[in-house]
């Protein structure tokens, strides 16, 4: 799908971490590899540290806490949302939806609309894109977009291809019409023939978890161990999925929007590790410094909320004052592809919450 | 041919790489040693290696992966 959205602006970014900071060295004895092995890959994918919720976090618990700052800190007002849109691939239930509990939790009226959606690391541009559509509709109001996921929880421990890498985070996203702003060139892609590159095999209705599902196996006899209600991903398919299609979604993208690599100011991608963001960058010949790719040894990747994430951390104070022609692209489960360009700046505010969680 | 097998032999010292007529197919090597190898080889021979030529095919034996490096622009 390719379209342009017309005077629609962000105007806030929170991220929202949890309070506990995993390092890298204290897991290694957890995989069932060489140690040396193992630390060689701490430079070259960036595993330093990441962040994860504790046992009693649910996802919501960092989106209330972060519009509870919110509203607190009066940076937005109960009366301005419309909508409030949450991305998310681990929902506190499935029955009721995570907006209904934010809603319910943050007391907000009953003619706030609440919407779930169910995608992965592609979430942010899909969040937008369906706050965008709102915003059609709602006047003078303004969409709330959560993007949250707790992976930690659905990722083997001794799973050394993922766990590493997996970062729980809340990126919470203020959108609303604004007739002076520029126009947003947006482009997303799906090829769900390639669906189970990334799965979670149990736990939803093809396949109920039991006990039967949560045995830890070496299911590829690859020497990671993880349960059928464990996240699986094929991390060879993923990443010549990642710079086979990135890169000419970045190149059509920026054609749509009759702009160059040259004039954009920041290529703000998903975080799904320091070498793949390289080798996207070399395949789109660009300068590293124009791609940030320190989400990952910071906080781990945060699935959809790692974008909103990588704005706070590298422009949070920039984007306050300045703006920025900037190219957006997320990529993951689905599999699901998307960029966009998009003004950001003058931003009400772009800061970093540490929760309790 | 030696230098590659020495990088070889230091990332996965377990393992006798002559022994071998495809380092995927007899677990040589994985997925994440496929990267680690990656990173060594931009910095031993000075060059990039494309994203698109990291796939199984170029890491099965030496001579796959001199291949690789020499169309990437490399001496080897």
């Amino acid at each position: 799908m390719k379209t342009v959205f017309k005077k629609k602006k962000i105007t806030g970014i929170l991220g929202v971490l949890p309070a506990t900071e995993v390092s890298f060295e204290d897991e290694v004895s957890n995989y069932n590899f060489p140690e040396k092995q193992t630390m060689r890959l701490k430079k070259i994918m960036g595993f330093e540290k990441h962040r994860v919720v504790k046992d009693t976090t649910a996802s919501s618990d960092l989106c209330v806490a972060g519009l509870n700052h919110l509203l607190e800190k009066k940076l937005i007002d109960k009366g301005e949302i419309g909508a409030i849109v949450v991305v998310t691939t681990t929902p506190d239930h499935f029955i009721p939806h995570v907006s209904n509990i934010i809603h319910g939790n943050c007391d907000l009226s009953n003619d706030v609309i609440c919407m779930d959606l169910n995608q992965g690391c592609a979430g942010f541009l899909q969040g937008l894109m369906q706050s965008f559509m709102l915003l059609e509709h709602l006047g003078n109001k303004k969409v709330v977009l959560f993007n949250v996921d707790t992976l930690s929880k659905k990722v083997s421990k001794q799973d050394r291809n993922s766990y590493p890498l997996i970062g729980d985070a809340a990126g919470i996203t203020v959108v609303e019409n604004d007739p002076n702003a520029r126009d947003i060139h947006f482009n997303m892609y799906n090829d769900g023939g390639r669906r189970e590159a990334l799965i979670i095999p149990a736990g939803g209705s093809r396949l109920p978890s039991s006990a039967e599902t949560a045995v830890m196996r070496d299911l590829d006899q690859d020497g990671n161990l993880r349960s059928l209600d464990n996240l699986k991903m094929d991390g060879s398919e993923v990443f010549t999925f990642v710079q086979t299609e990135v890169p000419p979604l970045i190149e059509e993208t920026l054609k749509l929007a009759d702009q160059d690599k040259e004039h954009i100011d920041w290529f703000l991608f998903h975080q799904p590790n320091k070498f793949m963001l390289k080798k996207l960058a070399e395949k789109l010949e660009v300068p590293y410094e124009k791609v940030p790719m320190n989400v990952v040894e910071n906080f781990g990747n945060p699935s959809g909320s790692s974008i909103p994430i990588d704005i706070v951390h590298n422009l949070g104070s920039l984007v306050m004052d300045n703006q920025y022609n900037c190219c957006l692209a997320a990529f993951g489960s689905g599999l699901a592809w998307g960029a966009m360009t998009i003004e950001l700046g003058r931003m009400d505010f772009c800061e970093m919450l540490i929760s309790d969680y | 041919m030696d230098k590659i097998l020495g990088i070889l032999t230091e990332l996965r010292p377990e393992f006798d790489y002559t022994q071998s007529n495809d380092f995927i197919a007899d677990g040589l090597l994985d997925s994440f040693d496929m990267i680690s190898l990656v990173s060594e080889l931009e910095e031993k021979f000075n060059v990039t290696i494309d994203a698109l030529d990291i796939v199984p095919e170029n890491f099965g034996g030496v001579e796959a992966i001199v291949n690789m490096i020499r169309k990437n622009g490399a001496e080897v």
